[in-house]
C-alpha cells in the first residue's frame, strides 16, 4: 500500500473553502515520516473542527509518544467542515491526515478521541469519507482498526457497532501495547485476519472489543445482562492508569498551529485525577487516583515547551489546579522565572477560596491579568451538599471580595441547572448570590465599576458517577428555570446591570444525556441523525434538536423505548447499566451509597486529606495516591539573550 | 509592572509564503511570526501600555492562498543584532514554507513609501497559452474592465484595467524548469496535470490603487473581456514588490537600506 498524498487533489479545492490553512498541516511539532520505513501506522482523530481538535492534549501526547518509536508513524485527522466535505465527495477526495495528507483508510489504526459524545456524528462522516465501512462487522483486513478513547469511551455502547475497540483511561502506555500487538501480528503475516487481531487486543483485559460481548434485554427494555460470547475474553474490561507522570513528560514538542485555534498556549498537566468527589463530575470519578507531576518536572516542561513553541501563555492544567501540593511554590517560582518576558501564566481555577486569589496575584505579576473564574456549581447551600461541592456562601463572598479588593474588576461564576432534586428556589438562589457578590464587591472595590458573569451549564448525568442513576430534568423545565433566573437577576436594576448572564437551553443537554447513558440501541439513533445530515453537534449553529427527536422516533420504538426512557427515567439499584462490564475501578455499591448520601445531603471528604473511604479504585486498579510535597523549589532561570541560530 | 525597553535597532525583512503554506492568512502569519521571534530569542521591543504588543509593522500582505517571494515587514528591537544572524534564527523558527530571505538594518524613510506596485505570476494549468494570450490582448485593448468583488462594504464594481501596467503570456509546459527557486521541497510546483499538459503563465504588474486590484480581479477581468475560465484554480505568486520606475521595473524596497 502506497498511501499516496492526496494533496494535489485537495489543493484544487482549498481556494474554494473557508480557512484552508486548517487542512494544510505544516505545524511546528508535526512529524512526517517515511511510510515504507515504518511498520505500525496510526491515524489519530479528534472528531471536531481543527480549531478545537488541534490543541487537544490527549491527541498531542499520543502523537508524540507514538512518533518517538522508530518503526511507528502517527498522523492526525480532524472533522472537515461541510463546505470541504461537499467538495471532497464531489471530487472523490478521501478523509486525509493533515501531516502528509495520506488517506485515513491506509492506516493500521484509526484512533478517535471522544472528549464528548457530541462528536459521534463526526465519526460517521470521517469513516464514510475515508471509505471505511460504518459498521465494524462489514470491515475487511484492509480497513484500519477503529479504536475509541477519551472520556466518552467509558461508555462506548452507543457506538459499539461502529468501533472495533475502545480503550478506557490513560492512553500513553495503551497505545504502545496496542502497537506491540499489531507489530507482532503483522510480522507473523496477519494470522487469523482481523478477528484474531481483535481477540489479541481483547485478551489484554484492558481493551474492550464490543463484538465479543452480547447484550440481552428484559421484556421491559432494561438490560438483562452483558456477557462475553466467547470463552477467551474477560467478563470485565479495566481502565488504564498511567502512574508516575514524571516519567511521561508529554507534550515535549507541542503542536503549534498556523491556523487560529481555541487555545494558543503551552499546557502542562500538573496532576491527573481528582478526589474532591463532586458527584456530577465524571472526570473526577474516572481518573482516580490523584497523581501529581513534581514541581521540578513541571518547571522543566514549561521551560522546554516555551522554548520549542514560542507560545506566550502557559496553562497549568488539571481538574482542580490549586490542589497541587506545591502549587504556591510552583506559581511564585514560575512567575519569578518569567518576570519581564511578556509570558503569561494561567491557572484554570475552579476552587472557591482566597488562596486562589493569592495564586492569581502571583501569576499576574507579569502584567497580564486574566479573568477569575469560580465554580460554586449550585445556587443554594442545600443543592451544593447534594452535589458535594463543599463551598459556603460565606466562602464565595469572601473570595470574590478579596478578588475585587485586589484590583480584579470582573469575576465569572459557573453553575449548573437541572441537578438532581433541584427546585426552582435552588436556581433562584443563584441570582440572589450574584446580587450579594456585586453588593460586597462594590464596597470592597470602592467603585460601582465591577462586574460578574453568571454562566449556566446544563447538568448531564454521566456513567461511573453517583448520578448515573439520576433522572434528567425535562428541557422545558430547565428553560423555565433559566428564564426565571434572568428575572431574579434583573429584579434589581442597579445590581442586574452589573451581572452578565450566559446559559444554554436545555435541549442539547438532553441529547448529550441520551448519548452518555445510552446502550447499543442508541446507535441506530446516531446513525439516523448522521444520515439526515447531522454534523458538528457540539456547535449550537449545527445542532438540531428536532433532527435528534425525529431520528429517535424512527428508530427507538422497535425496542419499546424512547428518549425519555434513557434520560428522564430514574434507574433502580438492581438495574444492569450498559457500562457495568467496563471497570473504572469504582465500586458500584460505593457509588450507590454516595448517590443515597447525596439524596440525604450528606457530604463526602477528599481522601487525600482524610482516611480512605473505599471508593474501590486503588485496590482494584493496583494504584495509589501520588502527591508531594517534594520540598524542591524552582530556581530562577539564567536569562539567555542570544539569538538561537541553527548550527 | 515596569516600562518596556526602548527600540535601539530597526530591521526590515523580506520573507516568502510557499507551497501549502501559501494558505496562511495574514493574521495566521502574524501569530506565527510573533512566536518565531520568541523561539529565535530575538530581542523584540514591545509597545508601552497595559497589553504590550511586539513592535512589528507589515507592508501590504498577499491574499490568502497566493504564494509570495516578496513580503516585507519591519521590527523594532531592544538590543542590536547582526541582521544575517537574525534572519537565520527566524527562518529556523518558522515552519518550512514560511521562509525569511533577507534582513537589513532599516535606513531613513518608511517601507510603505517604497512600495507602490507588485509583480505577479499567474499559472493557469491546462489553459492553452494561445488562448490566454488572446484574452490578455483583449484586456490590454480595453479602455476599462469592470469587475465585481465582495468587499467589507459589500459588493462593489471597479475598473481592473487601470492598475495594470504590464500583462503578458509566456508559454511553458508543466515541469520543474518553470518553478520558482526555493519552493518547499517535496511539493509539486504546479497544481496538477500530466507532464506536457499546456499551462499558460501570465506575467503581471499591478500598481497599488484604491480599491486594490488583486490578481484574482485581473483573472475576473480576463473572464469579462474574453470569457477565459480556467478549469482548475490558477496558482498565483507575488514575485516582487517595490517602487515602479518609468521604465516599468520594480525597485527592491530594501535597496535604499543597503546603500545607507
Amino acid at each position: 500500500m502506497s498511501a499516496r498524498s492526496v494533496f494535489p487533489q485537495l489543493e484544487q479545492l482549498l481556494p474554494r473553502i473557508s480557512k484552508p490553512i486548517q487542512y494544510v498541516g505544516g505545524e511546528l511539532g508535526a512529524v512526517v515520516k517515511d511510510w515504507d520505513a515504518t511498520t505500525v501506522r496510526w491515524a489519530l482523530m479528534y472528531p471536531d473542527a481543527y480549531e478545537v481538535g488541534l490543541p487537544n492534549q490527549g491527541v498531542q501526547i499520543l502523537y508524540e509518544v507514538l512518533n518517538e518509536q522508530p518503526d511507528v508513524l502517527a498522523e492526525r485527522t480532524y472533522a472537515v467542515w461541510p463546505d470541504l466535505e461537499a467538495l471532497m465527495r464531489e471530487h472523490g477526495v478521501p478523509q486525509f491526515t493533515v501531516d502528509a495528507h495520506r488517506p485515513v483508510r491506509d492506516f493500521d489504526v484509526l484512533g478517535i478521541s471522544f472528549s464528548t459524545e457530541l462528536g459521534y456524528t463526526n465519526m460517521f462522516s470521517a469513516l464514510d469519507l475515508a471509505g471505511i465501512p460504518l459498521e465494524s462487522k462489514d470491515r475487511t483486513i484492509d480497513d484500519p482498526i477503529v479504536l475509541a478513547g477519551g472520556h466518552a469511551s467509558f461508555n462506548p455502547e452507543p457506538i459499539a457497532d461502529f468501533i472495533d475497540a475502545a480503550v478506557l483511561g490513560d492512553g500513553e502506555e495503551a497505545v504502545l501495547e496496542i502497537t506491540g500487538i499489531i507489530r507482532e501480528w503483522k510480522a507473523e503475516g496477519r494470522p487469523g485476519g482481523r478477528d484474531e487481531l481483535l481477540l489479541r487486543l481483547a485478551r489484554t483485559e484492558s481493551i474492550y472489543v464490543p463484538r465479543f460481548y452480547d447484550v440481552d434485554y428484559l421484556p421491559d427494555g432494561r438490560i438483562q445482562r452483558i456477557v462475553p460470547n466467547r470463552p477467551d475474553v474477560p467478563f470485565r474490561v479495566s481502565k488504564r492508569t498511567t502512574m508516575d507522570l514524571d516519567a511521561w513528560p508529554y507534550p515535549k514538542k507541542p503542536l503549534v498551529p498556523l491556523a487560529e485555534t481555541v487555545h494558543e498556549r503551552y499546557a502542562v498537566e500538573i496532576f491527573r485525577g481528582c478526589t474532591r468527589g463532586c458527584r456530577f463530575c465524571q472526570a473526577g470519578m474516572i481518573t482516580r487516583p490523584v497523581r501529581e507531576r513534581s514541581i521540578t518536572t513541571v518547571g522543566q516542561m514549561v521551560r522546554e515547551g516555551l522554548e520549542f513553541s514560542g507560545f506566550s501563555e502557559v496553562g497549568l492544567l488539571s481538574l482542580s489546579s490549586a490542589d497541587h501540593s506545591e502549587i504556591g511554590d510552583m506559581c511564585s517560582g514560575l512567575a519569578e522565572q518569567y518576570a519581564g518576558t511578556n509570558v503569561s501564566l494561567s491557572l484554570p481555577s475552579t476552587r472557591v477560596d482566597a488562596f486562589n486569589i493569592d495564586l492569581a496575584q502571583e501569576l499576574s505579576k507579569n502584567g497580564r491579568r486574566t479573568g477569575l473564574t469560580f465554580a460554586p456549581e449550585g445556587g443554594s447551600e442545600r443543592i451544593r451538599k447534594v452535589i458535594n461541592k463543599m463551598v459556603t456562601e460565606e466562602d464565595l463572598i469572601r473570595t470574590v471580595v478579596t478578588a475585587y479588593s485586589n484590583g480584579w474588576r470582573q469575576v465569572k461564576l459557573y453553575f449548573m441547572c437541572g441537578l438532581p432534586t433541584e427546585t426552582d428556589d435552588d436556581v433562584a438562589q443563584i441570582g440572589r448570590m450574584a446580587h450579594e457578590v456585586i453588593k460586597a464587591g462594590r464596597i470592597a472595590a470602592g467603585t460601582k465599576d465591577i462586574r460578574c458573569t453568571v454562566s449556566i451549564g446544563g447538568f448531564v448525568p454521566k456513567p461511573h458517577t453517583p448520578f448515573q442513576w439520576a433522572p434528567m430534568v425535562r428541557p422545558e423545565v430547565i428553560d423555565a428555570r433559566l428564564k426565571m433566573l434572568k428575572d431574579v437577576i434583573n429584579s434589581d436594576r442597579s445590581l442586574g446591570r452589573a451581572i452578565g448572564y450566559r446559559y444554554h437551553d436545555g435541549e442539547p443537554s438532553l441529547i448529550e444525556g441520551l448519548l452518555s447513558r445510552g446502550d447499543r440501541r442508541v446507535g441506530a439513533v446516531i446513525r439516523r441523525v448522521w444520515e439526515k445530515g447531522g454534523r458538528f453537534d457540539g456547535w449550537s449553529e449545527h445542532f438540531s434538536y428536532a433532527r435528534w427527536v425525529e431520528a429517535a422516533a424512527e428508530t427507538l420504538p422497535q425496542f419499546g423505548v424512547d428518549i425519555d426512557w434513557f434520560t428522564t427515567r430514574e434507574r433502580e439499584q438492581a438495574e444492569v447499566l450498559p457500562w457495568d462490564h467496563l471497570d473504572s475501578g469504582l465500586d458500584k455499591d460505593w457509588l450507590w451509597q454516595d448517590w443515597q448520601d447525596s439524596l440525604s445531603e450528606y457530604e463526602q471528604d477528599d481522601c487525600r486529606w482524610t482516611p480512605c473511604f473505599d471508593c474501590g479504585v486503588c485496590p482494584s486498579m493496583d494504584t495509589e495516591i501520588q502527591i508531594g510535597p517534594t520540598g524542591k523549589k524552582l530556581l530562577p532561570l539564567t536569562p539567555v539573550n542570544n539569538l538561537r541560530v541553527p548550527a | 509592572m515596569g516600562g518596556q525597553a526602548p527600540v535601539v535597532q530597526r530591521i526590515r525583512l523580506r520573507y516568502a509564503k510557499r507551497g501549502p503554506l501559501r494558505f496562511t492568512s495574514h493574521r495566521d502569519f502574524a501569530r506565527a511570526f510573533e512566536r518565531a521571534l520568541r523561539r529565535a530569542g530575538a530581542p523584540i521591543a514591545f509597545s508601552q501600555g497595559f497589553t504590550p504588543h511586539p513592535k512589528i509593522s507589515y507592508a501590504s500582505a498577499a491574499p490568502t492562498g497566493v504564494g509570495s517571494e516578496a513580503e516585507y515587514l519591519e521590527i523594532g528591537l531592544q538590543a542590536e543584532v547582526d541582521p544575517e544572524q537574525l534572519r537565520l534564527a527566524l527562518d529556523a523558527a518558522l515552519s518550512p514554507g514560511l521562509d525569511v530571505l533577507e534582513a537589513v538594518v532599516a535606513g531613513e524613510g518608511s517601507l510603505a513609501d517604497r512600495i507602490d506596485a507588485s509583480r505577479w505570476r499567474l499559472e493557469l494549468p491546462t489553459v492553452d497559452p494561445a488562448v490566454a494570450a488572446a484574452a490578455v490582448k483583449s484586456f490590454l485593448d480595453a479602455e476599462e474592465v469592470l469587475v465585481e468583488r465582495m468587499t467589507k462594504q459589500g459588493r462593489r464594481s471597479f475598473d481592473a484595467r487601470v492598475a495594470v501596467t504590464h500583462i503578458s503570456v509566456t508559454d511553458q509546459s508543466l515541469g520543474r524548469s518553470g518553478a520558482v527557486a526555493g519552493r518547499l521541497d517535496g511539493e509539486s510546483d504546479l497544481p496538477s496535470g500530466a507532464d506536457g499538459a499546456p499551462c499558460a503563465i501570465i506575467d503581471l504588474v499591478v500598481r497599488q490603487v484604491t480599491p486594490a486590484v488583486r490578481p484574482d480581479d485581473v483573472l475576473s477581468g480576463l473572464r469579462v473581456v474574453a470569457g477565459l475560465e480556467p478549469p482548475v484554480p490558477p496558482r498565483v505568486t507575488r514575485l516582487a514588490q517595490g517602487t515602479l520606475t518609468a521604465q516599468g521595473e520594480i525597485v527592491d524596497p530594501l535597496d535604499a537600506d543597503r546603500e545607507d
